[in-house]
Formats: structure tokens, sequence, C-alpha cells
């Protein structure tokens, strides 16, 4: 085990790359995100800071009324001690307002909204500033699926969707992100005590070992059994990574024509830049 | 002869031609300042990589009048360059050129079109049918493109075809980090430089991109390859560099006193082999 190990300097070398580059060749030079106090927005913020200049970044904690007043602690912490710009905005009116005309809905529904409702803040302040909307899922979630489509995985360039939780770990350790924000347990904040460890029924560290020899590596299922995993683990991380595909794709079109988009009409987002 | 090499790891724009031709041309500006010889630049420089659809609609003739400026230059510096060359016929080529004194020297057309993992260009391209090696003023050369020099044939014939330098003209993305010091694609790049100079006893110049494409990186490290397989000199990476280098004959004629694989390989078993297993898969 232990295989997901990461040259941090190489690695921060090519993400902080990434975000300045991918940002000023659309003619860009600001960045919008949602810092949430946990780890995955705090290390974004980090990378965006180095690649844009703190005062070109933009984040914005938007709690809900039932959201852990330690999370906008964090949140704070971090855009602190970068010096990016800040501003909280709460939800609640907004999450309420529409719950009060449906109140049945549970609390997955109720997750989901306020996800949303985050989405929509953003891309109104990208507008506003004039920047990206940096997305903050990490590979572990993004292949587990383990976000709200449309919600917290909508973005324009996410610098961080290729690395696994524990290598999010490692580059925060490298980069310099408050220890309090490393060490809590990661939680999606969406109703008290939740931590998103107990939600999916088994830890990230885990979940990666696997996910990397599954995807990376492609090892067969007899493979992972032979390297040690538990066959109804791998049967569950393989069942969430396929149900969860459609979350990883644009929406499926009809095709009648002779070209249809993203079918046999190909080019690059980078088109021309 | 000794001369001066300047490798121009650049940072094209994604479909757009005239920009890059700017770029171009400010390198070509700058190796001649800086009193190169000769100039390469990576594969497909002029267009950028993820073309998909856009291949058509970048592609040039031989004769546009971009390449008659680029032999217009080449009076005053050798230059090998990638581009998308489309034929008569309207085939589509991922081409290197080389230019010398006013004239198009040599024409490659990317023979190994990789189609597999990231990379899709046998969907886009026509696949060149030949290696060859021609002769300049710094002696015989040969040109790859990127995935050519992937196949040991390819390096071979160029070197059994008496070249005794190799350009390899490349676009390749980085991936595979890890906990070593080297990304993996970068790594492995610089194995093979490295011993296919000492395979062959030929010197290697590498001309790698650098910048982003849809997230993708290319992670540049250009390099001049003594014919020890030495690294002489390696640009950054990641980062936009023109690495100047001097390159000695003297170089070249010791490490073939010394280590005479090519003066002894013997093409005859080769080619015997080669075409007993043809006739036996043809069986």
């Amino acid at each position: 085990m232990g295989a997901l190990t990461v040259n941090t300097a190489l690695l921060r070398q090519i993400l902080v790359g990434f975000v300045r580059d991918e940002v000023t060749k659309v003619g860009l030079h600001k960045g919008v995100l949602g810092l949430s106090g946990g780890i995955d927005s705090a290390l974004v913020a980090f990378i965006a800071a180095e690649a844009l200049g703190p005062e070109n970044v933009y984040a914005y904690t938007m709690p809900y009324r039932t959201s852990n007043p330690e999370s906008e602690a964090h949140a704070k912490l971090v855009a602190d001690q970068l010096g990016i710009n800040y501003q909280v905005l709460e939800i609640t009116p907004m999450v309420d307002a529409y719950f009060d005309l449906v109140p049945n809905a549970d609390n997955m529904r109720r997750g989901n909204k306020m996800a949303r409702e985050r989405m929509t803040i953003l891309y109104d302040h990208s507008a506003e500033v004039g920047g990206l909307v940096l997305g903050t899922s990490n590979k572990t979630e993004l292949l587990l699926g383990y976000g709200t489509l449309h919600g917290d995985m909508a973005s324009a360039l996410n610098p961080i969707g290729d690395i696994y939780k524990s290598q999010v770990w490692e580059l925060s350790e490298a980069m310099g992100v408050p220890r309090e924000v490393i060490d809590k347990k990661p939680s999606a904040d969406l109703w008290a005590g939740q931590t998103d460890e107990q939600e999916l029924g088994f830890t990230y560290r885990d979940a990666d070992e696997l996910l990397y020899r599954m995807v990376d590596q492609r090892m067969s299922r007899e493979e992972l059994i032979d390297a040690g995993f538990v066959p109804d683990f791998i049967d569950n991380v393989q069942k969430k990574v396929q149900g969860s595909h459609f979350k990883r794709r644009l929406p499926v079109i009809a095709k009648v024509s002779n070209r249809t988009i993203d079918r046999d009409f190909r080019y690059a987002r980078d088109w021309g830049k | 002869m000794n001369f001066t090499v300047a490798l121009a790891q650049i940072k094209p724009k994604l479909g757009c031609l005239a920009d890059n031709m700017a770029l171009v041309e400010a390198a070509i500006d700058k190796g001649i300042t800086a009193g190169a010889d000769l100039v390469i630049f990576p594969e497909l420089a002029l267009t950028g990589y993820f073309l998909k659809d856009l291949v058509p609609e970048v592609a040039l003739r031989l004769d546009a009048p971009q390449i008659e400026r680029l032999k217009e230059l080449s009076k005053r510096i050798s230059i090998a360059i990638g581009l998308v060359e489309v034929s008569a016929d309207y085939r589509f080529f991922n081409t290197a050129i080389y230019l010398e004194a006013g004239e198009i020297l040599h024409v490659h057309r990317k023979v190994y079109l990789p189609t597999y993992g990231l990379f899709d260009e046998q969907r886009y391209l026509a696949r060149g049918e030949r290696f060859r090696a021609f002769d300049t003023r710094f002696g015989r050369v040969g040109m790859l493109i990127c995935e050519d020099m992937w196949h040991l044939s390819a390096s071979y014939i160029l070197a059994m075809d008496n070249a005794t330098t190799l350009i390899c003209l490349s676009s390749s993305p980085g991936r595979g980090i890890s906990g070593t010091e080297e990304l993996g694609s970068a790594a492995a790049w610089q194995k093979l430089t490295s011993t296919t100079a000492m395979f062959l006893n030929c010197r290697v110049f590498y001309c790698n991109r650098v910048g982003y494409e849809d997230g993708i990186n290319f992670w540049g490290g250009s390099e001049v390859i003594a014919p020890s397989g030495e690294v002489a000199r390696r640009a950054s990476l990641l980062e936009e560099d023109f690495l100047v280098a001097k390159v000695e004959e003297g170089a070249l004629r010791r490490e073939r006193i010394f280590s005479p694989m090519i003066r002894d390989e013997n093409m005859a078993i080769t080619l015997k082999e080669l075409k007993r297993i043809d006739r036996e898969n043809n069986r």
C-alpha cells in the first residue's frame, strides 16, 4: 500500500501553472471559488493565490443556518492567511424560501439544493468580478460521485480533479494549509455531525488505495483481491463509480444530424486559445 | 563541423496559425542573434496539438506563404519545424520539415500516430510511409516526430541510412505523477533519448513544447544528447525556454571510435531474419 505518494513540488508547479495558463488564455486574470472551511477548497485557494496573486482570488463562504460555525471560522482562517478577497453570504433565506414551498424534502434534496444555491452565487460573482469559477472536487469524490451535479461539481476549471484525497492531504501539507483544516474529519457539512467517511461507509485512505489500483493501474478484480482488498469493498466502490458516471459526462444528445456536438463535432475547449 | 543548435521550447496557441507563426519568427530571430546555425521547434509548432476537428482548418500545403517565409528565413539559419500538411489529394499529415539555404531539404510525415490513452491522432491524420535520412550542412540527419521514436525500428532505419544526428520534434503530455523526482512521461523520454543515442552512436536533439491544452500540460525538458548518450544540455521543465548549445563534431568522431556498434551492425543478418519472420507470418 502507499502507492499514492506524490512529488508535491512538481505537482504544485503543474497545478499552479494550470490555473495561471487556463485563466489568462481566455483573457481573464481572476478566479472565484467557494471556500467551505474544508481542505479541498482551502487547497484550491492556495493554488489560485499562487497562480493569480491573492488580490485576484475571490472566495465566498456560503453557510446555511445548520452549518457548523467551525467551518466558517476555518474558511476565514484560510482567507486571512492568504490575503485573498473574502466574503460571507448566507444562503438560509433563499433555501428556506424554497423549502417553505416544498416542506417534505429529505436531507439529500436539501443538501443538493444548498450546493446548487451556492453554485448560482459563485457564477453570479464570476460575472461580477470577471473571473473563472474554480472547481474544488477531488478525484476520489468525482469517481465515487460524492458531489452534487450542477452544484459543487460545477466549475470552469478544476485544478484538483485528478488528484486523490490522500494526495490533497499531502499537497496541502506542503503548501501550508492551516493545520486545523488538514486534521479535521472531511464533511460536506449538510447537516450537524455529518462526516463523509461515515456516510460513505469507508475511509478515503482505503478508497484511494483501491481506486488508484482500479482506475489508474487498471488492475483486475482478481488482482485486487490478491492485493488484499475485500471483495465486498471492491464491488461497493466499483458500483459507486459506475453508478455515478452520468455525473461526469455532459448531457446525452439524441443524434439526428451528421455532426452532433461532442460526437462528431469535436474541438478542444481551448480552441483558438 | 562544429555548430550551434537552438531548441525553441515554445508554447503554441491551439489552432492559431498567425499567432504561432509570429512566435516562430521571434524564436528564429533569437536563434540568429544567439549565433545558432540550426533552430528546432516542437511537433505541430505552427498549430498546437489537440486539434481534433481543427486539423483541416490549420493544414498548410507545402507551397503555402508561411512555408515560403520559412524558406526565406532558412537562408540565415537552418530550421526544423512541425505543422499539419495537406497533400494534393487532401490527406492531412503530422509533418516535420527541414529547411536550409532557402529550400525544403526534407519532409517527414509522422508514421506512428498514437491512438490510445489520451491520444487520438489516427482519427484525424493520415500516416506517413517512410523513414529517410538526408544530407545537411551538419552531416546526415534523420527526423522523427514524437511517437516515431518509441519504435526502435524508426531510429534504427535512420542510423542505417547513415544519419549521425537524430532530430525529434515532440508534443509530449506530462503525466504519471508519483513520489519520484521526475514526471513519469519525462523520465520515460529521458531514458529513451539517451539510450537511442547510445545504441546508435548518434547525437539526439529532442525538442518538446510547453503550455496547457484543456488541462493537459506539455512538460518541455528539451535536450541535446551527445552520441555517448550523455545529456549535454537540458531545457527547463514546464516553462518556456530557448536552449542554445554548441555541438562538437569531435564528440561524434571519438564516440564512433570508442564504441563502433553502428559500424559493426550487420544489416544483412537483420534483413535475413526479418524476411524469415515475414515469410513465417504469412505462411
